[in-house]
């Protein structure tokens, strides 16, 4: 299937995870001097999250309430080649934030805005999804009125089963990489995205294990949360 | 008396249980009989909480009340704000909340008297009265449609902020109390204003006269203020960042307290952190003992 050997015989994978584990997941909140702020890690990708507001709307002729920005720290990623293009992911990553966000507010603001940065500290694999769950923790952390959680996570399928939470090695080796974000209370999907081809009969064990993957994220971050 | 359906799902808890923290999404109670208050929403006959933060119930209302917010003023509110704009008849207030406030031209004291009506004249120099930037202390008098609020300035405490120095709080920390504006015995007075800015300033000692001749109300110059009022007003302003740093409640007494304790050091040592936590142990355990 792929040039790397990505399940050794005895079941592990390159970083010596199970199929169906998750990598390490570290977060906390209040950090910063913003209204609400997060940092959290999944594996070796790093990432810090800032909010402000709600706050007096400076924009007038745009409809969304919630700005986000992201940013790449040129530092984030392995290699040293320059990403003009990149820009474009970017900017649909941060479109797809925006639209889940604005989803799950209980809109009540009436002519103020949101605005979301969200700097990328290292990257390996799984950004989108980082990003999705660390802005959820820093919207909770400001104080701002959503319906539920929103947790994201990736899946994979590779060797003939499905694995979770895809690193940076097997993200970029041809495997299918499904991203998905739901609210983990009644597990509405708010977005799905799938790079690669994959059969449709496997499709399905590779949609459950990323739905569990979201459940174990969100007992984390309802946990950081609590303190 | 209420009584609470037993829990059938893992989430459901009891409401009345005290101290009890909720997360966004998650079930208070499915009991009908409540109602619904801010930090909560009703979602397949169910009410869920929208926010982080600590339960509180007054009767049948249950709201939750998330650990920092941006300001959401009450009527009568006290706060400190700054000019962010000049509009059509009013100023635009930033006040740390999700609108800017608009204190209308109407709703403030002109100099020459209380009563006297507004004139064209007036409209034209507005900014003679507050400028972009300009502090000011006011009060919450009411609140639009659309959850803007509106300030006045109608009365003597309140106006135009000078000989001080602002500190910035979260709104969250400020304690509701009788009186928001605070005379220490140290020459140094403070406005806590309930959105989170807090104005220490030089004590200006007011006479009956005085407030009947307003001209004085709009000055743009400080007063003299010497070596050991500048000391006092900053040793105020570190205390209340030590109170901010370590989450603490900003009220009258803890300032007072910790005022005392800290005359040992000069104002600049108050900002190290481990100083300011054995200050704030001290105060608080010494308000213990007082009570």
């Amino acid at each position: 299937m792929s040039r790397l050997e990505l399940i050794t015989p005895e079941g592990l994978r390159v970083d010596g995870r199970r199929p169906k584990e998750t990598r390490r997941i570290y977060s906390r909140t209040d950090l910063l001097a913003a209204d609400g702020s997060s940092y959290i890690e999944m594996g070796n990708t790093k990432l810090i999250t800032t909010v402000y507001g709600p706050k007096e709307s400076k924009n007038n002729n745009s409809n969304s309430i919630i700005n986000v920005e992201f940013h790449l720290a040129s530092f984030a990623s392995g290699s040293t080649a320059k990403k003009l293009r990149n820009d474009k992911k970017l900017m649909e990553n941060s479109i797809a934030i925006r639209d889940i966000f604005e989803s799950v507010l209980i809109k009540s603001f009436g002519r103020s805005e949101i605005d979301v940065f969200i700097q990328v500290l290292q990257s390996d694999g799984g950004v989108l999804a980082a990003a999705i769950n660390g802005t959820c923790l820093a919207l909770i952390d400001a104080g701002i009125p959503i319906t539920d959680y929103v947790t994201a996570c990736t899946a994979g399928y590779c060797n003939e089963q499905a694995i979770l939470d895809l690193n940076y090695i097997e993200e970029s080796s041809e495997v299918p990489c499904l991203t998905v974000a739901l609210t983990p209370k009644n597990e509405k999907i708010l977005l799905m995205n799938m790079e690669h081809r994959l059969h449709l009969d496997n499709f399905d064990s590779v949609l459950s294990l990323a739905k569990t993957g979201c459940q174990t994220i969100y007992e984390s971050l309802d946990e950081c949360i609590r303190k | 008396m209420l009584i609470l359906k037993p829990a059938s799902h893992a989430d459901d808890m009891e409401v009345d249980r005290k101290e009890e923290i909720v997360t966004p999404g998650q079930v208070i109670t499915k009991d009908l009989a409540f109602m619904r208050g801010h930090g909560t929403f009703t979602l397949n006959e169910q009410l869920v909480a929208s926010v982080a933060g600590k339960i509180e119930r007054v009767n049948k209302l249950v709201s939750v009340k998330p650990l920092k917010t941006r300001f959401n003023g009450e009527i009568g509110d006290v706060v400190v704000g700054r000019i962010a704009e000049l509009g059509n008849k009013r100023w635009r207030v930033d006040i740390q909340g999700r609108q800017e406030a608009t204190l209308l031209l109407s709703s403030i004291n002109l100099p020459g008297g209380v009563q006297r009506r507004k004139n064209e004249a007036d409209e034209m120099e507005m900014r003679s009265f507050f400028a972009e930037g300009d502090m000011l202390s006011a009060e919450v008098q009411a609140f639009f449609g659309d959850g803007g609020c509106s300030l006045h300035t109608r009365s003597f405490k309140y106006g135009k902020l000078r000989n001080g120095c602002l500190v910035v709080a979260p709104s969250a920390l400020i304690k509701r109390s009788k009186s928001h504006f605070i005379s220490l015995s140290c020459g140094v007075d403070v406005v806590l204003g309930l959105n989170g800015y807090i104005w220490v300033q030089k004590h200006v000692f007011i006479s009956p006269e005085m407030q009947n001749q307003p001209e004085g109300l709009y000055i743009n110059e400080n007063d003299e203020i010497s070596m050991e009022e500048r000391e006092a007003i900053s040793r105020v302003c570190n205390i209340i960042t030590a109170l901010v740093n370590h989450k603490q409640m900003i009220y009258e007494t803890i300032i007072v307290f910790m005022y005392e304790n800290s005359l040992e050091y000069q104002p600049v040592e108050l900002l190290s952190a481990d100083l300011q936590k054995s200050l704030i142990d001290s105060a608080i355990s010494q308000l213990e003992a007082a009570e």
